[in-house]
């Protein structure tokens, strides 16, 4: 076990080298600059020119990657052409925002997807099931932005229940520990920025749910109503268990496999949503960060952003293939 | 069964605790609105912007965001009279130019202090003038656009600045008297000496906080303490904070400020980018205003009962045309045809915002230098088919660029401006080859830097009063994006900047503006068209400027 770790473990670095190359080079194909964009309608050819002299635009490309590849190696990722400001800095400021935004999108979903998918499966046929399933199909179908701006339009601006965008009202006093705006409240005993935030992450929370939500609740229902044709169930009502036992021991328990895999590939759609939802919330969180940088040209943050992605991504499947290994011995891990 | 259903129920638990306790925040929210955050003082203004600043020193500064909270920080020697671009007493009371206007000595207000507690006085502005003239290395120079632009040139030139500096000296005979000395006479001057980065900063903050620290690092800037943190001004607010996580400027009144007192106790900038969501907050009452409502957002704003306040037009659109990159359009009247086959009525009446008017010239008519006499070109097809047919030129074709992704307070709709233009050029027989790009994924470079171009859109919002600031800008020189290969157009151009005495200065450019709309022609000017301000209907003393330079202090919360 610990040999195939290091081994994936190693098999990363040269992964991560040529995406960096990649990346980097990817950047400077498209169109456009940073030279351009920071001028605006002031740009002059010569100004572009010495923008890029200044910045060593200008020079070849493998001479530009040799100096970021040093720098990334020493840990520094460069400083974000937009604000002048450390990149680490600002992914770091932005992270939890956008792991706040996730999480109750996610307990949204599984919280309420695996008990409404439970019971149109077992209302199947009836009201309740085609109330579902007609719902859960406008929620897959819907935009993440239109509904979005839909839930603003009706919730903030029509009957003002909740803040229309950001992460915290601006005359709230509330002091920054961990970056998570509703648990700094809680640790600092500031309960009234607490609930600020929490108002603030209502809306967005709904807005990215919808789509996970929808696809829990179909998967579950389908599993459970698999589930309940198959024979052991048949058995197992035929051995006379109360019914209530055959739904929690043996259909639940077995209907629930495909939906932990269904919540597992969730995680990373859900991460797609959020640049959606941050830009229609004003977010301020990874997505916002990583939209800002393509429409400005901010090379470094762009290339922190896509390599710290990779190696997220990376990792996160080495888990999984460990995960793996440990729930289903007969997987091997070689 | 049991377990499920207790499952079930714990989870609905937890969505009615979830929303009783945002209500309780909605009604926590509602009561702060209430008050307004008002009572016995003036309240915390928030506005909508939508950018964030670079940074907050002037001189660094180029772009409308970074401008912004800069100058309700700091005063310039000269400044802007409020919802013009007319000049009126700033830090200095008197400007006096010399008979030959290579000195100018400015009269100073006395008792004046930097936010620091320093005293603001003729070292002061004389430690200002030289900071920007030694200003140390590239990065620092390559950041001082407005400086380099006015001034031509640095004590020792590391980046493209390489004229000799239009700054000489400054001296300081006594604490109220500044004399600027420069090295050749502009007729930029005096209006020049109101743009907000040549604002004044206290010396001992700029020494602190290693102002001029500016470093390349990477492929970025990075700046000293002193225009990150510690900007240092006489202006009506100090700085507070910038909250990058939340994206927020909060600054506080300054009590001591030399003249009227600003009425809010704080001003809250709140970095919106989407201009739908600065609307929805203004609705939602979490705003208290915003800058640059979309022109299809004005009538329904007016009606929902919030003020939008028409800024008075200080900009120009211009169907650009590149004379290199297709020999056709070297000729005048291909050039001319292009202008008549133009329905700039029908642009303004239906693309553009209220307020939009017909361009006749290259500048607004707020401008010194405007040609009064000069009539807009008509729009008649049948004039530009006979220009296009006498100039062998009946089956023209042209690469069209536009941009995308963009709105410019000029161009609040690049995409449907072009297909209206496009649309009048066929009907004249041109044919078009639409190339739209986005502004900054390669629009920019194909036009101002590479002139891969026929026909473009771009324009231009001025900085000062001063037709230079327009005219000389497009048509001082040889650019990509215009192929101009007449030097003669250059030279008439730059005898006009040349000539200093206001007047005779605004007669050489009514004559210039005469000439590129009869001689030149190097392109259409197609509009100006005023971007709006919107606030909730409690504030008051918003004061629309068409130099977008809006001074919060005279702003108060009913």
């Amino acid at each position: 076990m610990l040999r195939f770790v290091l081994r994936r473990l190693l098999q990363v670095i040269p992964t991560l080298l040529l995406l960096s190359l990649l990346v980097f080079a990817w950047l400077r194909s498209l169109p456009g600059g940073p030279a351009s964009a920071f001028l605006g309608d002031r740009a002059t050819p010569e100004r572009i020119a010495e923008l890029n002299r200044v910045l060593g635009l200008d020079q070849p490309i493998f001479v530009q990657y040799g100096r970021f590849l040093g720098r990334v190696l020493a840990g520094d990722f460069g400083v974000s052409t937009i604000t002048g400001q450390p990149v680490l800095a600002e992914i770091g400021r932005a992270l939890p925002a956008t792991v706040e935004l996730s999480v109750t999108a996610l307990v949204i979903a599984v919280g309420l997807g695996i008990p409404l998918g439970y019971l149109a499966a077992q209302h199947r046929g009836r009201p309740l099931d085609v109330a579902t399933v007609i719902g859960t199909l406008v929620g897959v179908a819907v935009p993440v932005f239109f509904l979005g701006y839909l839930l603003k339009a009706f919730f903030a601006v029509e009957l003002g229940w909740f803040p229309p965008s950001g992460r915290q009202a601006v005359d709230v006093d509330a002091t920054n520990v961990t970056g998570f705006a509703v648990l700094d409240g809680l640790l600092t005993r500031e309960f009234d920025a607490s609930l600020d935030a929490l108002d603030h992450l209502v809306l967005p929370a709904i807005t990215l749910a919808t789509i996970p939500l929808a696809v829990i609740v179909r998967i579950t229902r389908a599993s459970v109503l698999d589930v309940l044709g198959s024979d052991f169930v048949r058995t197992a009502n035929s051995k006379g268990l109360t019914p209530g036992t055959v739904r929690s021991r043996h259909v639940l328990r077995n209907a629930l496999l495909p939906v932990s895999t269904t919540i597992g590939l969730q995680v990373g759609l859900l991460l797609a949503g959020a640049v959606l939802t941050e830009k229609v919330f004003v977010w301020g969180g990874i997505g916002t960060l990583l939209a800002d940088s393509i429409t400005l040209k901010d090379y470094p943050r762009l290339q922190a952003l896509l390599l710290l992605g990779a190696l997220v991504y990376v990792l996160v499947n080495l888990l999984v293939d460990l995960s793996y290994a440990i729930i289903d011995p007969r997987v091997r891990l070689s | 069964m049991l377990r499920s259903a207790r499952r079930l129920s714990a989870a609905c638990a937890a969505g009615v605790l979830a929303v009783t306790l945002a209500a309780c925040a909605q009604s926590a929210r509602d009561d702060g609105a209430a008050q307004g955050g008002a009572g016995a003082t003036g309240g915390t203004l928030v506005f909508g912007v939508p950018g964030a600043p670079d940074n907050f020193d002037p001189l660094f500064a180029q772009d409308g965001e970074t401008f912004r909270p800069a100058r309700q920080m700091f005063d310039t020697l000269i400044t802007y009279k409020q919802g013009t671009s007319d000049l009126e007493p700033g830090l200095a009371l008197e400007w006096t130019p010399s008979a030959d206007f290579t000195e100018w000595t400015f009269k100073l207000r006395e008792g004046v202090k930097f936010h620091d507690g320093t005293d603001f006085n003729a070292e002061a502005v004389c430690f200002n003038f030289n900071r920007w003239l030694n200003l140390p290395n590239a990065a620092a120079q390559a950041q001082a656009i407005y400086y380099s632009d006015t001034f031509e040139g640095f004590a020792s030139n590391q980046a493209s600045a390489t004229g000799t500096p239009v700054y000489n000296s400054c001296s300081a005979p006594d604490p109220a008297t500044a004399v600027v000395t420069l090295n050749k006479a502009k007729g930029a001057f005096p209006a020049a000496f109101g743009l907000t980065s040549l604002s004044m900063s206290s010396p001992a903050a700029l020494q602190q906080y290693n102002a001029d620290q500016v470093e390349q690092s990477g492929e970025a800037f990075t700046y000293g303490p002193y225009a990150t943190e510690h900007p240092t001004g006489t202006g009506p607010f100090k700085f507070e904070s910038y909250d990058r996580t939340a994206n927020v400027i909060t600054l506080a009144r300054n009590d001591d400020y030399w003249g009227e007192k600003a009425k809010v106790d704080k001003l809250i900038f709140k970095v919106i980018p989407d201009a739908n969501a600065r609307k929805q907050e203004l609705q939602a009452g979490t705003i208290d205003g915003y800058d640059y409502p979309a022109p299809a957002d004005w009538e329904s704003l007016k009606s929902g009962g919030f003020d939008v306040l028409v800024r008075p037009v200080f900009n120009i659109l211009y169907l650009g045309i590149n004379q290199k990159n297709n020999p056709a359009l070297q000729d005048i009247r291909v050039r001319q045809a292009i202008a008549y086959a133009t329905d700039r009525e029908s642009l303004v009446r239906n693309q553009l915002p209220e307020g939009a008017v017909v361009a006749t010239q290259f500048l607004p008519a707020t401008v010194d230098g405007y040609a009064a006499d000069l009539q807009p070109i008509p729009y008649d097809p049948e004039k530009a088919k006979q220009l296009l047919a006498e100039a062998g030129q009946s089956n023209l074709t042209v690469n069209f660029y536009y941009p995308t992704e963009v709105t410019r307070p000029y161009m609040p709709d690049p995409v449907n401006i072009f297909t209206a233009l496009q649309e009048n050029l066929r009907q004249a027989g041109i044919t078009v080859n639409a190339v739209p790009q986005p502004w900054n994924g390669g629009y920019l470079d194909s036009i101002t830097a590479n002139g891969v171009h026929d026909l473009h859109l771009l324009g231009w919002t001025g900085d000062y009063n001063d037709a230079g600031n327009f005219v000389g800008t497009f048509f001082g020189r040889n650019k990509p994006e215009f192929g101009i290969t007449d030097t003669a157009l250059f030279q008439e151009v730059g005898a006009a900047d040349a000539t200093v005495d206001p007047t005779a200065h605004a007669a050489a450019y009514e004559q210039v503006n005469r000439d590129l709309m009869t001689k030149y022609l190097p392109a259409v000017p197609l509009s100006s068209s005023p971007p709006a301000i919107v606030v909730r209907d409690n504030i008051s003393g918003v004061i629309p400027s068409p130099l977008t330079d809006e001074r919060f202090y005279t702003v108060s919360k009913g």
